[in-house]
């Protein structure tokens, strides 16, 4: 079975909702039949317009969205067999799991016996059987949240949208769900948009990653790429941690670049400058600068140590380098631990690749 | 542990009696707040009604004029002529009665048990008066001569119903029924049940007032609850505004538009809906209570279900349609049966209120506006039948009790939801 790339298409869409403001500027995505993907953005950056957009609650202003090759901007909700799951459940309040559950079904006509069966494989698919006679208010929150996941799938609808569905849940069952929901996906293969604020839930969840911001599709890739190679300074301080030196491009090469900093230059690989004089932010990662190297690095300084952090599985290290006292290290805490103390100086290095030359913040 | 060991708290007290202390000072604090609300309760609310009560069925007034009758009555089995004994006391009880000047509120009231006493008896006192009885012969006999409906038992009998000091006669006749001779409940002829007539028009008007307020109000509540913040405050306005004018004004403002020369009828004449010499008569009869009344009472419809729509997640008509609901399956099954709650307090409030509404509907209901509110109040300031009003008025509450039962089984009253 060949999967349709482009199973879901945005062509152009804008969206404003005060012929003012564009809130969704020339959105152009492509999702394929079966994938996972995920928008990822700060609020307000047009992400779950876009999802409104798709689920029929918001018409594009300008553009079209297409289903399996059909323009769905004219079809009501209710006939475009998209499910979705919202952020605080939307679980029918008066309704029984079970009810909740047979909707979808009992309002396509569907046989009884047939819903009895598909209700009993959504439920078992989140593990809750037994809970169909349960209100949703005698269910935890986790329970809840797998009620609504479980209703937007028993109609085997192509499409799946979930808008911050764990927003509401505590750290841990949220990194519980995440893995749940993901296996979900990829046992019964359904297409997912998910919409998140949470980049370490977009991260484990996702094929691919759309980060959105100010109405823009800024980087469109999985999530590997994503975090290891940013395409721009948003999305690099969106995702993860970074550090960033801000400065002059003094000389250019193919893979290398020269940044001059306030007194100091740095080697860099440019990543969206061009020439010389562009001003460019660099982009590091703090696991990719290390400590006493062992080996001979394109980029060696010595820092003052500011702070020294504790955080269990690792240590954070604050360090005064290059004329900024915000440069963060992070140091795995295994056995061969490092004596790390305040106002010790330590030597840093880092390979220029990992020093990413952006756009200019 | 345990379940029998008492767990101790630090100093050695057990700690339920250790929690108790700590909590009565709060419990205390708690009801001294609510105590002068509880006071004002008791004495508004809960003494008037059972004075009311009492009132209603007060019928010691015989019982007190005719003390020696009734005790030389009780052997007397009711089928023959009383014996001489109690021609007697009633003899000796009526002639202290007129001394006192109080023989005429006993002729009337013994009048209401049977037609004609009080000519009877006005014979009587006139021989009273002059002392042309006798009291060394038979009193029977001298009475008897008096006047021949005194022969007659079933005018003995009239008296010996009067008795017992408590009388459930204000309620049969609310209902239009009445005790006959023998004590059993009969009707009133076709042409005296006038306030039958009154509670089926009062349930009828409060009923329908009530559709209509709901009709009216769902649309509105629903638009308030969901409209933006700056229409819907305009909105809240224009529904609360009829609260801060008086009922009177309302009212009359609506004898001035519903009239036949009033603007509504202008306004038909002039879209030529209806011709100008044959304008509906809009007020006067049913149509100018229910529009008025609807009107005064559309906000307590409004309300409640404003509140309780107000809660319901606009996502939850979202969540129907993405599953697959038209607008309309969405809305049924999801958005109404949430308001549940709104509906049930809404039209229990209006239909309260309703059902004891007086003013406006005599006013612009004309013949068919008397309900029986004004039924209450023209005996509560006309005929100053006070127990008669309580009566009606206890009956009143029965029936919105009766409604606010059926209700809670219906629904449960735990659904309500003011607010």
């Amino acid at each position: 079975m060949s999967k349709n790339p482009e199973f879901v298409k945005f062509d152009k869409v804008d969206k404003s909702y005060d012929g003012k403001v564009l809130v969704v500027k020339d959105l152009q995505l492509d999702i394929a039949e079966g994938e996972f993907i995920t928008m990822l953005g700060p609020s307000g950056s047009g992400k779950t317009t876009c999802l409104m957009m798709l689920a029929g609650f918001e018409t594009p202003t300008n553009g079209e969205i297409l289903l399996d090759g059909n323009i769905i901007s004219n079809i009501p909700p209710h006939k475009r067999g998209i499910g979705m799951v919202f952020q605080n459940y939307a679980l029918f309040p008066h309704m029984t799991v079970y009810e909740n559950l047979a909707f979808p079904l009992r309002v396509r006509k569907v046989e009884k016996d047939e819903i009895d069966k598909k209700v009993d494989k959504a439920l078992s698919m989140v593990s809750l059987n037994g809970f169909e006679t349960r209100m949703p208010a005698q269910l935890s929150g986790g329970q809840q949240q797998r009620v609504a996941v479980a209703r937007a799938l028993v109609f085997d609808p192509a499409v799946v949208l979930m808008d911050e569905p764990l927003g509401a849940l505590d750290k841990n069952l949220r990194e519980s769900m995440q893995y749940e929901i993901k296996h979900i996906h990829e046992s019964i293969g359904v297409t997912v948009v998910y919409v998140t604020h949470d980049q370490s839930e977009a991260l484990t969840m996702s094929n691919r990653i759309a980060v959105f911001n100010d109405g823009k599709v800024q980087q469109l890739s999985d999530p590997a790429e994503l975090y290891e190679k940013p395409v721009n300074s948003f999305v690099a301080e969106f995702i993860g941690e970074n550090n960033t030196f801000n400065g002059e491009v003094v000389d250019i090469a193919q893979d290398k670049c020269k940044v001059k900093l306030a007194n100091s230059e740095i080697l860099a690989n440019p990543i969206s400058v061009k020439s010389k004089g562009e001003k460019t932010t660099v982009s590091l990662r703090p696991e990719r600068a290390l400590i006493n190297p062992k080996e001979k690095m394109d980029n060696m300084f010595t820092g003052k140590i500011e702070e020294v952090i504790y955080h269990g599985d690792h240590t954070r290290v604050r360090l005064n380098l290059l004329g900024s006292a915000e440069f963060i290290l992070k140091v795995p805490n295994s056995t061969s631990n490092l004596e790390l103390k305040v106002s010790q100086d330590i030597n840093i290095g880092w390979s220029s690749i990992d020093a990413r030359a952006l756009d200019p913040k | 542990m345990s379940s029998e060991t008492k767990i101790l708290t630090t100093d050695g007290v057990p700690l339920e009696v250790s929690l108790k202390k700590a909590e009565k000072r709060n419990k205390i604090k708690a009801f001294l707040l609510v105590a002068p609300l509880l006071l004002f309760l008791l004495i508004t609310y809960i003494f008037p009604i059972g004075e009311m009560f009492t009132r209603s069925i007060d019928d010691r007034m015989v019982t007190n004029m005719l003390p020696k009758t009734f005790a030389s009555m009780e052997k007397w089995d009711g089928k023959e002529l009383p014996p001489e004994e109690v021609y007697r006391s009633f003899y000796e009880d009526y002639k202290i009665l007129a001394e006192k000047k109080e023989h005429g509120k006993l002729g009337q009231r013994l009048n209401k048990e049977k037609n004609g006493f009080n000519s009877i008896l006005k014979r009587l006192f006139r021989k009273v008066k002059r002392n042309q009885i006798d009291e060394t012969l038979s009193i029977k006999e001298q009475i008897n001569k008096i006047h021949r409906n005194f022969t007659k038992v079933e005018y003995w009998q009239a008296i010996k119903r009067t008795a017992p000091p408590y009388t459930m006669n204000k309620y049969l006749k609310g209902m239009d029924m009445y005790l006959d001779e023998d004590g059993n409940i009969a009707q009133v002829s076709e042409d005296r049940r006038i306030h039958r007539i009154l509670w089926l028009r009062t349930l009828e008007i409060a009923l329908f007032v009530t559709i209509f307020c709901f009709l009216m109000g769902y649309p509105i509540a629903h638009l308030l609850a969901t409209l933006p913040m700056k229409y819907s405050n305009l909105l809240m306005i224009c529904v609360l505004l009829p609260f801060w004018t008086s009922l009177l004004v309302r009212t009359a403002s609506w004898m001035i538009l519903l009239q036949q020369q009033g603007l509504v009828n202008d306004f038909f004449v002039m879209i030529g809906l209806v011709a100008n010499d044959s304008r509906p008569e809009m007020m006067y009869n049913k149509v100018g209570t229910y529009v008025a009344m609807t009107q005064i009472l559309l906000p307590f419809m409004v309300l409640p279900l404003y509140s309780v729509m107000k809660t319901i997640s606009p996502s939850l008509m979202r969540a129907g349609k993405s599953l697959g609901g038209t607008p309309f399956v969405a809305f049924w099954k999801v958005y109404f049966p949430l308001t549940i709650p709104g509906i049930g307090a809404g039209c229990l409030l209006v239909f309260i209120l309703a059902i004891g509404y007086y003013i406006t509907p005599a006013l612009v209901g004309g013949a068919s506006g008397t309900l029986i509110s004004n039924q209450i109040a023209f005996h509560m300031k006309q005929t100053l039948d006070w127990s008669f009003a309580s009566a009606m008025g206890l009956m009143l509450l029965t029936g919105v009790l009766v409604i606010y039962w059926i209700y809670n089984k219906l629904v449960g009253v735990d659904n309500i939801k003011l607010g």
